[in-house]
């Protein structure tokens, strides 16, 4: 009998704001421990939780990049259980009535199982086959706020417990059953991620724990609409292990179910260093959260007006903005794929694009150089700072702010019209490709425009036949050895003596014109 | 009245509090009343009534996102019963 295996995936994101969920206390990664934590996250009795409005904002604001319903009445609701990592003894949570609900997300995906929802149309036929890989679509159940736990340290002989990361402001997106793989998921939560940090819902840094999942997988026969036994991974901290976990899982449980076994709804633990899932709990010691309204909270009812605000910060769909420079650019895939992740670097390529002749040529450039030169020169920077500099440069990126030391596009020396000039002193032949490399690494040090550093450098591509043909000829007469090669029937010398051409010319003849003129004058 | 079953050992586990066998008899039977004053609000016919979230006709209640003071940390583990390197220690957790 074949096996499917039907995920369901709950995303938990720990929302991008300046103070935590319920108090003023910094919401901060990497601070000294129980140093941002006051009455409130601390779980002391007698305080009162206030809701942080750029949460219930940033959480709407998921719900419509994620084509959510956004229902005119919310509320908080306690969740019940004892753990050290939860002062109040209960979190706060939204249960029966999320912020968002219903939902999808879309996202390039050519594995099996997939039901293609849609087709690259107005994608040009050359470009089409890149285009081809299936769009999958994953529904959201809901994206619901509440509050992230402290952080537990484990020893020999006790635990210890930093409540600074208690109360941080946490989403958490809960996905139908509609993942069908490991490689699925995979790609599932990083079209979610890419979404939500450009969508500057969360810097989802996985390093400082900002995206944890829960998996949920059951096996079934295909065919059968009924679903086996759910199993649950708990806390995963990364893309890679949710896609290895599921990897291990789901072999493991069709295995037991074709040796005779059963599977038991229960709780699993993901060891990254051994790669096995490990039981912790099953459906008989299950826990019960007795969820009830938060009395300290007041429901939530978002207006119009409200809604109209947040929706003004709904940004272009990754997916989205990839099609759209494919269709209006005539990009191949793989640039516009660029341009989809590197948020910046799509917007300056955009910025130019619309006067481009030739915008395929422009992005080559940004991709190929621009992007080369501003990565080159943040590394030469960052290398030569000085200590003081580099810890400032730390602290800053802990906080999520951007670095001070980096070098962005908004800070470069030339303006993007050069950029543009230079691409059509290439197209119209006024410098060749070597020269253009030079050009740029001028304009991209000093901000001189392209014609003036054409000027002055004297690169202006020599097409003017009668000089080539005396470089020709003089090339010819000091390399008798490879032009006998060539005539007799080693094609592979003219390259050589092409490049002799080239350095005569110091790089400025028109390679096209040299290869035919040394061609014409070795054959007769 | 006294309400249907419930397990008292069950519900004192979830509460974390631990019952002498009079004390449970004793909770129990007292907690069995209020569950059968619970029992006769369920006669009512409230199919045409919407769910309360809150006893207070209040909506909205929220703060901007404002960085405000924390505790000095001396003063944040100042009751703790047990604390090392600036964090609050407990048994070993393990599950």
């Amino acid at each position: 009998m074949e096996y499917e295996a039907v995920i369901g995936l709950e995303t938990h994101v720990q929302l991008k704001t300046k103070s935590k969920m319920w108090c003023g206390c910094a919401n901060a990664f990497g601070a000294e421990p129980n140093t941002n934590v006051c009455p409130v996250c601390l779980g002391l009795p007698g305080v009162l939780p206030v809701p942080n409005e750029e949460a219930l904002r940033l959480t709407v604001l998921t719900g419509y990049l994620l084509n959510c319903e956004i229902p005119r009445f919310a509320k908080f609701d306690r969740k019940s259980y004892f753990y050290p990592d939860m002062p109040k003894n209960y979190q706060i949570t939204q249960y029966d009535k999320p912020s968002t609900a219903n939902g999808y997300v879309e996202f390039e995906f050519s594995g099996t199982g997939v039901s293609p929802v849609q087709s690259g149309a107005g994608i040009p036929s050359e470009n089409r086959r890149d285009a081809h890989s299936t769009i999958a679509r994953v529904r959201i159940t809901r994206a619901h706020l509440e509050e992230d736990v402290g952080k537990s340290f484990h020893f020999d002989r006790n635990s210890g417990v930093d409540f600074n990361r208690a109360g941080v402001p946490l989403m958490e997106i809960v996905s139908e059953p509609d993942i069908t793989s490991a490689d699925m998921a995979y790609e599932y939560l990083n079209a979610l991620k890419e979404i939500l940090v450009q969508g500057g819902v969360s810097d989802c840094d996985m390093e400082k724990g900002m995206v944890r999942c829960d998996v949920n997988v059951s096996v079934r026969p295909v065919g059968t609409k009924e679903l086996g036994a759910k199993i649950e991974i708990k806390n995963m901290n990364s893309f890679s292990g949710v896609r290895r976990a599921l990897e291990y899982e789901i072999p493991r449980q069709i295995e037991v179910l074709k040796s005779g076994g059963t599977l038991v709804q229960s709780t699993r633990r993901w060891d990254e260093v051994t790669g096995i899932t490990e039981e912790m709990r099953t459906k008989e010691h299950a826990h019960d959260y007795r969820y009830f309204p938060d009395p300290d909270l007041m429901p939530l009812a978002p207006g119009e007006e409200w809604l109209a605000e947040v929706k003004l910060r709904v940004v272009e769909l990754p997916l989205a903005r990839k099609q759209r420079f494919m269709r209006d650019y005539q990009l191949p895939a793989s640039d516009a794929e660029t341009f989809k992740s590197d948020l910046p670097l799509g917007n300056y390529f955009e910025g130019i694009a619309q006067q481009a002749k030739n915008p395929k040529a422009v992005a080559n450039w940004v991709i190929n150089n621009l992007r080369a030169k501003v990565a080159e020169a943040n590394e030469r920077r960052t290398g030569v700072a000085p200590v003081s500099l580099q810890e400032d440069h730390a602290e800053k990126s802990d906080t999520g702010a951007t670095p001070v030391l980096h070098v962005t596009l908004t800070d470069l020396k030339f303006k993007p019209a050069a950029l543009l000039e230079l691409v059509s002193l290439v197209e119209n032949k006024t410098i060749n490709s070597s020269a253009a490399q030079q050009v740029f690494s001028e304009m991209f040090d000093t901000g001189k425009s392209p014609a003036a550093i054409v000027q002055e450098k004297g690169l202006a591509q020599v097409s003017d036949t009668g000089a080539i043909e005396r470089f020709c000829d003089e090339v010819i007469a000091a390399h008798p050895g490879p032009a006998n090669d060539f005539k007799s029937g080693k094609t592979a010398a003219l390259n050589f003596l092409k490049g002799q051409v080239m350095k005569l010319s110091k790089g400025k003849a028109n390679p096209a014109l040299v290869g035919e003129i040394l061609e014409r004058k070795l054959r007769n | 009245m006294v309400a249907s079953e419930f397990d008292i050992k069950y519900v004192a586990h979830l509460a974390r509090i631990a019952l002498t066998p009079e004390e449970e008899q004793k909770l129990g039977t007292q907690l069995g009343h209020i569950l059968g004053h619970i029992e006769k609000l369920k006669e009512l016919d409230v199919s045409g009534v919407e769910p309360t979230a809150h006893a207070v006709p209040l909506m909205n209640v929220t703060r901007p996102d404002e960085v405000r003071p924390s505790l000095p940390h001396n003063e944040a583990m100042r009751n703790a019963p047990a604390q090392a390197n600036g964090l609050f220690t407990v048994p070993r957790i393990v599950e």
